[in-house]
């Protein structure tokens, strides 16, 4: 073994024997890859040896192959490079379908490579043997099979190139033990032969100017700014689309930090959870301009009632998006960051024209909802914490340029509502997938690429308790990630839905977390620092307190009233139109109509 | 509800069958037939898929479909500018009074005797869908003892290839 460190500084070397491990590593360097999460077991072992050698990949050893797959979604979201993770076959594998299948509903670029038993031994159930090919056929993008050590530099430079082009998403490499092992000659391809995959960029022009023309002649328009813009890069130019038009825009739980928060055409998150104003907006509008999104059930409440009056222009980069869930009057495939930019030269043209769009009627309509369903929460009575004032002083005091990384429930919504979003690439949430437990692993990862920035993870105590365990990676390997954790002592969400649906009968939603664990403690076992805060008074000093510890990972556990629901709402397979403002009060959308 | 016949040129790799047909079941669609074969070109497979379902689903399972990295070109056959066939084994009980009659119907249908034993006939048929339904509603009151069809396979008429024609989604094409 002590030659494979000569062997891997010729890495990168066009025609150099080495082993298929080796190749692996070398491709991996070749890819550009700078940091790996990882577990190792038996059959990706021959990939761990020549890793110890790289001096370009960093690798983090995580306790669990989920944190793995959930901090190369952190590291991808936060930084817009491919994330990779690496684990065993059979159970290591299967560890990873949750990351895997989350990366998929929200195209976030990612690889994964799982090692796999001897291609001999494949279909004979050996130990530690999982059908991960199989079993990621559906999560995603493509997956590959190698047993032939000759073809993994090509499988690692396609799944590097399916995984960050087109509409983004996981793309998983499964390698077999002897393929590894065997002797190879590295030769990394320079160029990409995958002839059935071509996805367009470029929009349709003719589609472009019959969308501003209809863009200009509609009377209340939205822009409807999905994901698709963060992982587009497009944030720059859709502003400019924006302030150019002076159409209204929304930004669903993907797109959060797409458009500024602070601009005063924002109308905020649509959807379950959103503002008066933004699902409003969409549910009155004559049209909508949607970009990069996908209308999820979660934004459209109950379809056929889903903005009944709007003309729809939809551009996505795949063309499986557009009509799958509402019609488009105008569809336009292509990557949203060339779509925007010719549509601002279009509407230019039209404007040069005399084509003028006049808004300023539904602008006051607009703003009367706005001004009249402010976002907004009520204080417990009994004097405790409310988590909604929690996760605004954090947002306010933290700043537009940390990065915060939420789980999924109450404290996920609150995170999305009340913290003001400026830039891309801030918000980190599993949004499609809603897979507990995703935070403090995604924001360990986005603290790996993003050094010098503050990252938050948000979370519940409920999902707290499914990867906790990443804070002794993250205090092992100096990395300083910050843990809001919004202490309710219950699955916070689900207890909403009992207190609303289900005659406030709590069936298992009680985690009893004010009483065990001892969150400050358990911060402390894992060598990270541990604070609690149960009042109002001690929010701001608390969280200052934190900002001030960056020797090793801190954990806040903010501990808080269990009652507080999360408002607005509109009940799951209701209509938009029902939304209500607080428990029992729905909004008046005015008489004009 | 309609039929539909979709060939789909495939990279003929590993698994490009289980990927296709695992995208039907999971978008929640029936396949109602499947024929996988080589085709003209080396390491190029046809898939000719005949699902039961309306124009806009039709539409998402195709987009769906040409989403697969391994899936080259996806062409809808109409059944008249086509050539669509299915071929059947079909062994009908056969006794002294109904063996002619049997024979009659082969006959009648252009179908071929291709196995005979004391008490049975063997038929193959090929034939459009319809066809062979009709054959098989003439042999039923026989009595059928063993039936196996293939999935239906279908080219279209005229000089032109598969790979002149347009693409059923022209993203995968452009």
């Amino acid at each position: 073994m002590s030659t494979s460190h000569e062997v891997n500084s010729e890495a990168g070397t066009q025609g150099t024997p080495m082993t298929g491990a080796q190749s692996l590593i070398a491709s991996l360097e070749s890819a550009g890859v700078e940091v790996v999460f990882g577990i190792p077991g038996g059959a990706i072992l021959p990939a761990y040896d020549p890793m110890m050698d790289s001096t370009k990949i960093r690798h983090i050893l995580v306790r669990h192959e989920q944190g793995a797959g959930h901090a190369a979604e952190g590291y991808a979201s936060a930084t817009g490079r491919v994330g990779v993770c690496i684990a065993t076959s059979g159970p290591g594998a299967t560890n990873l379908v949750t990351p895997i299948a989350d990366a998929y509903m929200d195209s976030v670029p990612m690889v994964a490579i799982t090692g796999q038993v001897p291609s001999a031994a494949i279909g004979t159930d050996a130990f530690q043997e999982a059908d991960i090919r199989g079993i990621t056929m559906p999560i995603t993008k493509h997956s590959f099979l190698i047993t032939d050590p000759a073809e993994i530099s090509q499988a690692i430079a396609q799944a590097f190139h399916l995984a960050s082009t087109g509409r983004p998403g996981p793309v998983l490499v499964d390698i077999s033990k002897d393929a590894l092992q065997a002797d190879t000659t590295f030769v990394w391809p320079d160029s990409i032969d995958l002839p059935g995959y071509n996805p367009r960029t470029r929009p349709h022009s003719k589609q472009i100017r019959e969308a501003a023309k209809l863009i200009l002649s509609s009377r209340q328009p939205v822009l409807y700014v999905g994901g698709g813009v963060i992982r587009g890069n497009a944030s720059v130019s859709l502003r400019i689309l924006a302030e150019l038009t002076g159409i209204p825009v929304v930004t669903t739980l993907m797109a959060r930090g797409a458009f500024p928060d602070s601009h005063t055409q924002h109308l905020g998150m649509p959807g379950m959870h959103g503002t008066v104003a933004a699902v409003g907006a969409l549910q009155k509008a004559d049209l909508l301009i949607t970009l990069g999104a996908r209308f999820d059930d979660r934004v459209t409440g109950k379809l056929s009632t889903f903005a009944p009056n709007a003309a729809v222009i939809h551009a996505d980069i795949d063309p499986a998006e557009i009509g799958k869930n509402r019609e488009a009057d105008i569809p336009i495939v292509g990557d949203v960051g060339e779509v925007i930019p010719e549509l601002i030269a279009a509407i230019k043209a039209e404007i040069e024209l005399g084509n003028i769009g006049d808004y300023a009627g539904w602008w006051k309509e607009l703003n009367r909802m706005r001004e009249t369903y402010p976002l907004g929460y009520d204080l417990p009575t009994d004097g405790s914490l409310a988590p909604q004032y929690v996760i605004e002083r954090l947002g306010k005091i933290s700043g537009p340029e940390s990065i915060y990384a939420a789980g999924v429930g109450q404290h996920q919504m609150w995170a999305a509502q009340f913290i003001g979003y400026e830039f891309p690439g801030t918000w980190l949430n599993s949004g499609g997938a809603g897979t507990m437990g995703y935070a403090v692993p995604a924001a360990m990862g986005a603290k790996v690429g993003c050094p010098d920035k503050t990252v938050w993870a948000i979370d519940g105590d409920g999902c707290f308790q499914m990867t906790n365990q990443e804070l002794a990676t993250c205090t092992i390997n100096e990395i300083p990630i910050k843990v809001a954790l919004i202490n309710n002592s219950s699955l916070g969400m689900v207890r909403q839905w009992q207190t609303l649906f289900y005659n406030e009968r709590y069936s298992n939603t009680d985690l009893q977390s004010h009483r065990f664990p001892d969150f400050v403690k358990l911060a402390e076992a894992y060598g990270a620092h541990g604070l609690q805060c149960d009042s109002a008074d001690s929010v701001d000093s608390t969280i200052e307190k934190a900002l001030s510890l960056n020797d090793a990972p801190v954990v806040i556990d903010f501990v808080v009233h269990r009652d507080a629901m999360v408002w607005p709402m509109v009940a799951a397979g209701t209509s938009n139109d029902e939304i209500l403002y607080a428990r029992s009060i729905a909004p008046d959308w005015g008489s004009d109509d | 509800m309609t039929r539909h016949t979709l060939s789909v040129l495939v990279q003929d790799q590993p698994g490009v069958l289980a990927r296709v047909a695992s995208l039907f079941s999971r978008r929640g669609f029936n396949i109602e037939s499947l024929a996988v074969g080589q085709t003209e070109v080396p390491d190029i497979s046809r898939m000719t898929i005949v699902v039961n379902v309306d124009r806009l689903p039709l539409e998402q399972v195709t987009k769906q479909l040409n989403k697969l990295i391994n899936v080259l070109k996806i062409v809808e056959l109409e059944a008249d500018s086509s050539v669509q066939r299915e071929i059947i084994l079909v062994k009908v009980k056969a006794d002294f009074d109904s063996r002619s009659h049997i024979l009659e119907t082969v006959q009648l249908f252009r179908a071929k005797v291709v196995d005979v034993a004391h008490d049975t006939i063997t038929i193959e048929a090929t034939g459009a869908h319809d066809k062979l339904q009709a054959l098989l509603s003439m042999l039923e009151p026989f009595g059928i003892r063993e039936l196996v069809q293939s999935g239906m396979v279908a080219m279209g008429r005229g000089s032109r290839s598969i790979s002149d024609r347009n693409a059923r989604s022209t993203e995968k094409t452009t």
